[in-house]
């Protein structure tokens, strides 16, 4: 697959170069590292913190909601937690999650280049993010905000209590690290393919990386200048989205959600991707209907800039723009369908492993299944109008952010592992955290479909006693589902320690970062690789010597 | 490619060619999120003075014409001016690009003194939205929206611009060391767009604060 190009003026015997995990060992050469592959790093420990602190947050709503009238004693409390626990898991978790780490570390070994377009900006994003995401934990340990993730105005503006300001300033400093982020993704795919890396033989990876790019960047920036207006107006006591002097509220809801509908896309794009890339590696196949796979996550993008008003329908906004709305949400189905069945089409008489990677993207597809269809409930006008703000709600997206994205990010987090750290993980225990994710994450979420579809209204301290008995159900399914994510923690940090050297292609997968060591070397290549052939050609499982 | 390193060459690219085709790319694509940003702003504006066009109208009719006007003319010509230092440099005359950038930086200036001064008449007349207010009756509501407008869009342009002043200095720092020539000046270039960018804003806000009201 690789022949010369370039030579590279850092060009030693690849023997004799240091990984990029030893290619030098202080601080400083961690904390100013321009190398995407440090930085993914660096994201990686980042987020992963993040991801606990929302996570505490979580167990403490279920746990309060174990009895009808709350464990925590303080209804504010509770708004509190359901804030923090939002806030936290959309912009410091999901919305950079499989990008900044997996995607900032494969991205350029996927195409062939040694870096990303901008790798000072690249590090200027993690530092955004590291300063965005200390302002907003201050502002939530320190007073907290009730507002919920969404920041409805007028409450947020003129009610609210704690400290909002502080929260929205958070925020807006992380969403230039997601500009600079997908702004360096989208040149990157654009200026640094290989020689021979044509579109259509990049891995569908990077497809739906560049399609989350275009929502980072065009996205992004109209919920700065959204939040921007929420603090003017809270600051300054003037009323841009207040009624009483003259204001919009209805206003600030289209402009919160032109961002937050493409960027909830943002949230799973990513993940579609990354199954896209296990399935035929474990089921030893070409990947069936490569373009509609790579054109669906582009649809999926721009569909996405077109359905925000669908969370809109009992905000008063008109009629006839809610049906609009209501059809063009239908859309996104297509799509979403067409990468479903392309799966299906992969696994089709392929020969299936099931290696905890696979477990993982197979969870996501029953999952994503289940959010998608439910989503289509609540594109419905008519039945939304019943369902809208309960229980089914908060179901319907858990189960596409959590049950598709995370799952998907533990996918590729297994997938990439020993690329990533040079070392593998233990197999059957890390099986085993995958069925128990699943089982755990089912009993969490799906009594929530029911308890929202008898009525139960999301974000409310106490219910009443009838739903006592799934909500308890849920309750028990989070803490499985905690301990789930636990064992992730600590398998893999001792296999950093402990694990089996991972040679360069642990998977036998086809890819030009396998064909770099594990763990590479700071250039990634000795030499410019050149493409002669697409990703995904395996052999008839017949001949191939890869059973394993 | 290989036998020859420029110095400003990063080594994830083949040439210096690519290099700077790239960096302008980067720039561009940076400018659409700007658009983006600006333009949630202006979608914000629009929709509410078409509610309330005649709160708008009047609230519009208290500014300073004369300064938004001169401050027009001043940023077009400041980004000429910058365009005649790009087209210097590319002949190979770094001297004169630092001329270009330092009468560029006091165009900049000159307009960053006039809108402070336009921000203290404002102020001075109660125009701030909130507290006291001069305009009364039922104009009062979309007037005081039109003045939140306006203060928040021309504080964000005037914080744009303040970066790109800090930008032009260092392209002048850089440019007296002698770091660009005809071969390679790709951060003049990308300066360059910024720079008009930031005109390009005032251009879509002029009519929008010192024009609609009066017109009407």
């Amino acid at each position: 697959m690789s022949q010369t190009a370039t030579v590279n003026e850092r060009a030693a015997p690849a023997h004799e170069r240091p990984s990029y995990l030893f290619d030098g060992v202080t601080l400083k050469s961690w904390l100013l590292t321009t190398d995407h592959k440090r930085i993914a790093v660096l994201y990686m420990i980042s987020i992963t913190i993040f991801f606990f602190i929302g996570g505490s947050a979580a167990a403490l709503i279920r746990y309060n909601l174990i009895v009808p009238e709350g464990m925590i004693p303080s209804a504010e409390t509770y708004n509190r937690l359901f804030t923090m626990h939002g806030v936290i898991m959309v912009w410091f978790f999901l919305v950079p999650s499989i990008p900044v780490t997996i995607g900032n570390f494969v991205l350029p070994l996927m195409i062939g280049a040694r870096d990303l377009a901008f790798p000072k900006i690249n590090l200027l994003s993690w530092y955004l993010f590291i300063l965005g995401g200390a302002v907003a934990l201050y502002a939530l340990f320190v007073g907290g905000a009730d507002t919920g993730w969404t920041f409805y105005a007028p409450y947020s503006t003129n009610y609210a209590q704690g400290n909002v300001v502080l929260l929205v300033t958070g925020i807006f400093i992380s969403g230039f690290s997601s500009i600079a982020t997908g702004l360096n993704f989208i040149v990157s795919i654009h200026r640094l393919r290989a020689p021979g890396m044509t579109w259509y033989r990049m891995p569908i990876f990077l497809w739906s990386l560049y399609s989350t790019s275009v929502i980072y960047v065009l996205a992004t920036p109209v919920l700065a200048i959204t939040l921007l207006l929420v603090a003017f107006e809270r600051v300054f006591h003037v009323g841009v989205f207040d009624p009483r002097i003259g204001g919009d509220p209805i206003l600030f809801q289209h402009m919160f959600w032109f961002y937050s509908h493409p960027a909830v896309y943002i949230m799973i794009l990513p993940g579609l991707g990354v199954v896209s890339e296990v399935i035929p590696v474990f089921a030893r196949k070409e990947l069936f209907g490569y373009k509609f796979i790579a054109w669906s996550s582009v649809a999926i993008a721009v569909i996405g800039f077109f359905v925000w008003g669908h969370h809109m329908f009992v905000s008063g906004q008109s009629l006839y723009a809610s049906i609009v709305f209501s059809l063009l949400s239908y859309f996104v189905a297509v799509p979403s369908a067409i990468k479903v069945f392309n799966w299906l089409g992969t696994l089709h008489k392929g020969y299936i492993r099931f290696d905890a990677p696979m477990l993982y993207a197979l969870g996501f597809i029953g999952l994503f299944v289940m959010g998608g269809l439910t989503g289509l409930f609540l594109a419905a006008l008519a039945a939304d109008v019943d369902l809208h703000d309960t229980y089914f709600v908060i179901a319907h997206f858990h189960y596409i952010m959590v049950g598709g994205m995370v799952s998907a990010y533990f996918a590729a987090l297994h997938f990439w592992w020993p690329k990533m750290s040079g070392r593998m993980y233990p197999e059957m225990i890390a099986r085993a955290a995958a069925l128990l994710m699943f089982v755990g994450f089912n009993l969490t979420f799906f009594p929530q479909f029911i308890l929202g579809y008898l009525g139960m209204p999301r974000r409310y301290h106490s219910y009443p006693p009838e739903f006592q008995v799934l909500n308890v159900l849920s309750s028990a399914g989070a803490s499985i589902l905690a301990a789930a994510y636990l064992m992730p923690l600590v398998y893999l940090v001792w296999s950093l320690l402990y694990g089996e050297r991972a040679p360069a292609n642990p998977w036998n997968a086809k890819g030009l970062e396998w064909e770099t060591p594990s763990p590479p070397f700071t250039a990634n290549f000795a030499i410019t690789p050149v493409v002669t052939d697409g990703r995904y050609n395996y052999p008839k499982p017949e001949t191939s010597e890869a059973h394993g | 490619m290989a036998e020859e390193i420029a110095p400003h060459l990063h080594f994830q690219y083949a040439d210096t060619g690519h290099q700077e085709e790239t960096a302008i790319a980067g720039m561009w694509l940076f400018l659409a999120t700007e658009v983006l940003f600006f333009g949630g702003l202006l979608l914000g504006w629009m929709v509410s003075r078409h509610w309330q066009q005649a709160g708008f109208d009047a609230g519009g009719r208290e500014t300073v014409l004369w300064i938004g006007t001169t401050n027009l003319v001043v940023l077009i010509t400041s980004s000429f001016v910058y365009s005649a230092g790009l087209g210097f440099i590319e002949a190979d005359q770094p001297r004169r690009l630092v001329q270009c950038c330092a009468v560029t930086i006091g165009l900049g200036t000159i307009f960053l003194a006039l809108k402070l001064y336009e921000w203290h008449i404002d102020l001075s007349e109660h125009l701030f939205p909130a507290g006291p207010f001069k305009l009364h009756g039922s104009e009062a509501d979309g007037a005081r929206l039109f003045w939140s407008f306006y203060f928040v869009a021309t504080g964000l342009h005037a914080l744009h611009l303040t970066v790109g002043l800090g930008v032009l200095c260092w392209v002048i720092r850089e440019a007296r060391k002698g770091a660009y020539s005809a071969a390679w000046h790709t951060p003049v270039e990308v300066v360059g767009l910024y720079w008009s960018f930031v005109d390009i804003v005032w251009i879509v806000l002029y009519p929008m604060i010192y024009l609609v009201g009066r017109g009407t």
